[in-house]
């Protein structure tokens, strides 16, 4: 099927008032040797048989699991006013509010959203949008070297992995020099971001640093000394890049609280459904003083010729149409729609509500690491988490597709999503959040004793 | 735009504090400034939409660990805040409000079938670490687009990663670079942009570390071959080309351009952003392009969203094949589907961002492309240049066309002349178009020409919305000339009129700070 109105009668009217016969006429600076002629693919469907095809492929789609997948995306209860917000057509097909006068609304959502996040972040400035937390990230990074005037930037080995090989990708294409801070081994603190060491390689004279990047919580929910890799990266005249979850923040210490010079995350968790990838939201904050390094989109307050307040695209001099090949960052193109659905969701669900979320994952959390101790499989790491944390078991592949086959996603084989930490390599990483019930709890743990061949009754025992 | 502000909203609006307790939006009909939510807080407002969770849920965190005090988000009702977004909605201009010929931008109509298809449980649900197993249908879908795009492209593979024009840019030019390096030919620092370039081309050459030679127009609009040559060297990594132009205009020298590119050892990368006007009468990689991106949220019509998301895949030839991004999507032999795994494929550019991309916008763009088929695709091309040339004879009619000859799906039309005459400039045209009940095209853009103002009508506009907005610009010239002050007033009709943008620059203020205490405490 086709969307445009024309009749045959309309394009010949049209081919008569240019005084052509044929729509060929209008191709012919296309060269003869370079010439196409029709596209190899099958005739259109009618939206009928369309329909019914994409029905039969999301079907395809298994989505029905006891699931306990994290990783960066989670599920949330996403209150209902937030897709019906998204499905109004004036917003979501709109363009870039290149003209504030007839663009209010976008703008002055992406102000309120700005001013959301700087609340929930605890920071002055913050960038509507970038692509996901992972490009976010790399922009972060990026920003800390323009800041600095330095070119060398370390990165925890507990960021996401997603994360670290997409600043490794924009680290290499600017020659700009990526290391990373390994974990502590064993002890009280094992599995968080090595202070010593990072000590050690912030004080390199020839290698001067620009940031350092540190995820809290970690890809493994641990959570981080954030104050005192801050204090660390400071001494030394280097920013601290926080990489943070949004839901946490209505518990945790926000980058702000703790000094963070920028703070970069996913803002996925807010009103987003996990779609296996996106779009996202890539979540992007500053101190009032790197304001005009931040990329990306800004939104300011102004009044128009008659003295009414409203809201206008700021700062243009740092993007790409003005700038060129000076421009702080290529970005474009954004994820405002997005970042309109992070606004609503916490325009619904409020600070309270937030805090609720992110307190009750952590409630059903605890219930699900004491179920699984008792099912065979405990914690990998000692020290304070959140809603997510990584369990041990031998050959973590095989029991992963044991509870596939009984209904249950068990979480993210460690060994296949970070394979350059070894010391992962016999885990699961599990988390639970506040759509999780205690029902799912139990199936996971009594599912999970079946395989490893622990007594199950007990395992259910705990979950009850 | 209809409907102007009533004095009272205005005045409701413009001072802060001035809304009356519980009234959550200023009276008046019609579409009208709102406050913002922060505003619209009232201590207590809202809740019930999760559980409230045992009240020793955070005693196992260190207390260093837990915020100081809770962030001073707004408390609100669930109709105050439908209503709030729902009249900030109203102040917008959209496609499904009116005709958007934002050339360079492809604002079609987007299909309401494919909003509803990516909202699907089986695609929404689904978790970017699903295994394998139960992702075959996203994956299948996501492996037919790829196919889809190569055939509509002559590429030889597509990823669909990269979650924006400027990113797939970005992602093309990366592996230009990996290409280079593998062969041992590291003195490529050079990118060659032709002055009509989007600021995005230019930017992503910096990103990737190399340096943009500029290279200017001939009189017809194309690539100034002699120019070229000059720059063409030993140094040159990459030409980055957008063809049609953002002139509107065809390359009608791309044979020669390619085999100069090719003959000095340098790759070429055509920007697709206007794919929309080529589609089955060019194809790009049996042309000789090495490398391309794709707008899906132009040529596939996944909607703009007030600035994203949209997603930008990249088409390469064999050449460039080996450098793709991971993970890519692999058909097995039984005819399953499966991600790549990390470090499966070791001259891979790596990663450009989580997973696997924008795949809620290529679930759209998968739908529009099976809606029409290839023959469908080879006359949405078609009648996107036909409503071009149509609009462009009518236009002519009171504006100067700098480049009068056949256009594709745009074309380019100039105030110069009026403001010779009048003073009135482009600006004050496309704000006048507003009073007219027309978005503006996009202005001021190729910089290139003077006064200039860049009209893309698309395929899905009739040919009654082209004449009304060919005469909504025939009847500003004459009131540039008769009646100049409902020009330069312009917009009045909106909700708001023009905007200091000056004070908005000189003293940022980028977001609103609540008032201390303004935050009920969380109740235990």
């Amino acid at each position: 099927m086709a969307y445009g109105p024309h009749t045959p009668d309309d394009r010949e009217r049209m081919l008569a008032a240019l005084g052509i016969a044929s729509v060929d006429d209008l191709f012919t600076d296309v060269p003869e040797p370079v010439r196409a002629r029709g596209i190899d693919l099958p005739d259109g469907l009618t939206e009928q048989e369309l329909v019914v095809h994409l029905q039969r492929l999301a079907h395809r789609n298994q989505v029905d699991h006891v699931d306990f997948t994290g990783g960066g995306v989670y599920r949330h209860h996403i209150p209902p006013v937030v897709d019906q917000i998204l499905l109004r057509s004036e917003f979501y097909t709109a363009y870039t509010p290149y003209q504030p006068e007839v663009s209010q609304g976008t703008l002055q959502s992406i102000y309120e959203f700005e001013s959301l996040v700087g609340e929930l972040m605890g920071m002055d400035v913050v960038s509507a949008s970038h692509y996901d937390g992972a490009a976010a990230t790399a922009e972060a990074a990026l920003m800390a070297c323009r800041a600095t005037r330095r070119e060398r930037v370390l990165v925890s080995a507990a960021v996401h992995p997603h994360y670290r090989e997409t600043l490794a990708t924009y680290f290499h294409a600017g020659d700009l020099r990526l290391d990373e801070i390994p974990l502590v081994v064993d002890g009280p603190a094992a599995g968080t971001t090595d202070l010593v060491v990072l000590e050690r390689l912030l004080a390199d004279p020839d290698a001067p640093v620009a940031g350092v990047v540190v995820a809290n919580p970690s890809f493994v929910g641990l959570l981080e000394p954030m104050a005192e890799a801050a204090r660390l990266a400071h001494s030394s005249g280097a920013l601290l890049v926080a990489v943070v979850e949004p839901v946490s923040l209505s518990v945790l210490a926000p980058p702000g609280e703790y000094g963070a010079d920028i703070a970069a995350g996913e803002g996925q968790p807010l009103g987003m459904p996990p779609q296996y990838g996106g779009p996202y939201l890539g979540l992007l904050a500053s101190t009032e003083a790197l304001v005009r390094q931040i990329p990306g989109r800004l939104v300011g307050m102004t009044t128009d010729v008659d003295g009414r307040r409203a809201f206008v695209m700021t700062l243009r001099a740092r993007e790409q149409d003005i700038r060129r090949e000076k421009a702080a960052s290529n970005i474009c193109t954004n994820q405002a729609l997005c970042a309109l659905a992070a606004s609503v969701h916490l325009a619904a669900i409020g600070p309270h509500g937030l805090r609720d979320m992110a307190a009750m994952g952590a409630a059903r959390a605890a219930e699900l690491e004491a179920a699984l101790a008792v099912a065979g499989a405990p914690r990998m790491h000692p020290g304070p988490y959140l809603n997510e944390f990584a369990v041990r078991v031998r050959d973590p592949r095989g029991v992963h597709r044991a509870l596939l086959a009984r209904g249950v996603v068990a979480g993210i084989v460690l060994a296949d999503a970070a394979p350059d930490r070894p010391e992962l390599a016999d885990g699961l990483l599990v988390c639970a959040t506040e759509v999780t019930t205690s029902a799912d709890i139990a199936a996971f743990a009594g599912a999970m004793a079946a395989v490893l061949g622990a007594p199950a009754a007990a395992a259910e025992g705990v979950a009850r | 735009m209809s409907g102007s502000v009533t004095p009272e909203a205005a005045a409701a609006a413009a001072q802060l504090g001035a809304i009356p307790e519980g009234l959550s939006v200023p009276p008046g009909a019609g579409p009208s400034l709102q406050p913002t939510i922060f505003e619209l807080s009232r201590p207590g407002r809202g809740g019930g939409k999760v559980a409230h969770p045992p009240a020793d849920a955070l005693d196992r965190i260190p207390a260093s660990a837990l915020r100081a005090a809770p962030p001073g988000l707004p408390e609100l009702d669930e109709p105050t805040v439908a209503r709030h977004y729902v009249n900030l909605s109203r102040l917008n201009y959209s496609i499904d409000t009116g005709f958007y010929p934002l050339g360079s931008c492809t604002m079609k109509y987007n299909p309401k079938v494919d909003e509803w298809a990516a909202r699907l449980r089986g695609f929404a649900s689904l978790h970017p670490f699903a295994p394998d197993e139960t992702a075959q249908g996203t994956l299948q879908l996501l492996w037919e687009l790829e196919e889809a795009l190569a055939a509509i492209s002559g590429m030889a593979a597509v990823t669909l990663q990269p979650a924006a024009g400027a990113q797939g840019e970005l992602t093309g030019i990366l592996m230009v670079r990996a290409y280079h390096r593998a062969r041992g030919d590291a003195d490529r620092t050079e990118v060659l942009v032709p002055d009509t370039a989007h600021g995005t081309n230019p930017a992503t050459a910096s990103m990737a570390g190399f340096t943009t030679v500029s290279i200017p127009s001939a009189p017809d609009g194309g690539v100034d071959l002699e120019a070229f040559r000059a720059a063409l060297g030993p140094r040159t990594a990459a030409i980055m080309i957008t063809n049609p132009s953002t002139y509107g205009l065809f390359e009608r020298r791309v044979v020669e351009l390619l085999e100069m590119t090719h003959a000095a050892g340098a790759l070429a990368y055509m920007d697709g952003a206007n794919l929309n006007a080529i589609m089955g009468h060019f194809r790009p990689g049996d042309a000789g392009f090495d490398v391309m991106h794709f707008n899906v949220h132009k040529t596939f019509s996944t909607p703009h969203g007030g600035g994203g998301p949209g997603a930008g895949p990249v088409g390469v030839g064999v050449s460039l094949t080996p450098f793709l991004p991971s993970p890519r999507i692999l058909r097995e032999p039984d005819g399953t589907f499966r991600l790549e795994r990390p470090g499966e494929r070791p001259a891979s550019i790596g990663r450009m961002r989580s997973f696997v991309g924008n795949v809620g916008v290529l679930v759209r763009a998968y739908a529009y492309i099976l809606a029409h088929g290839g023959p469908g695709l080879t006359r949405v091309s078609e009648d996107a240049v036909l409503a071009a040339n149509y609009l462009r004879r009518r236009v002519g009619e009171s504006f100067e066309i700098p480049f009068d000859r056949t256009c594709m799906h745009e074309f380019i039309a100039s105030a110069a002349a009026l403001k010779r005459e009048t003073g009135i400039r482009t600006l004050d045209v496309a704000k006048r178009l507003i009073d007219h009940g027309f978005h503006p095209p996009t202005i001021y853009f190729p910089l290139t020409i003077e006064e200039g103002m860049l009209i893309e009508p698309t395929e899905t506009e009739s040919v009654e919305t082209l004449d009304a907005f060919a005469d909504a610009l025939a009847a500003i010239a004459r009131e540039a000339r008769e009646a100049p002050h409902l020009v330069t007033a312009a917009p009045t009709t909106a909700p708001v009129r023009r905007l200091d943008e000056a004070a908005a620059a000189r003293q940022p203020n980028l977001r609103w700070r609540p008032a201390a205490g303004s935050v009920t405490p969380c109740p235990e």
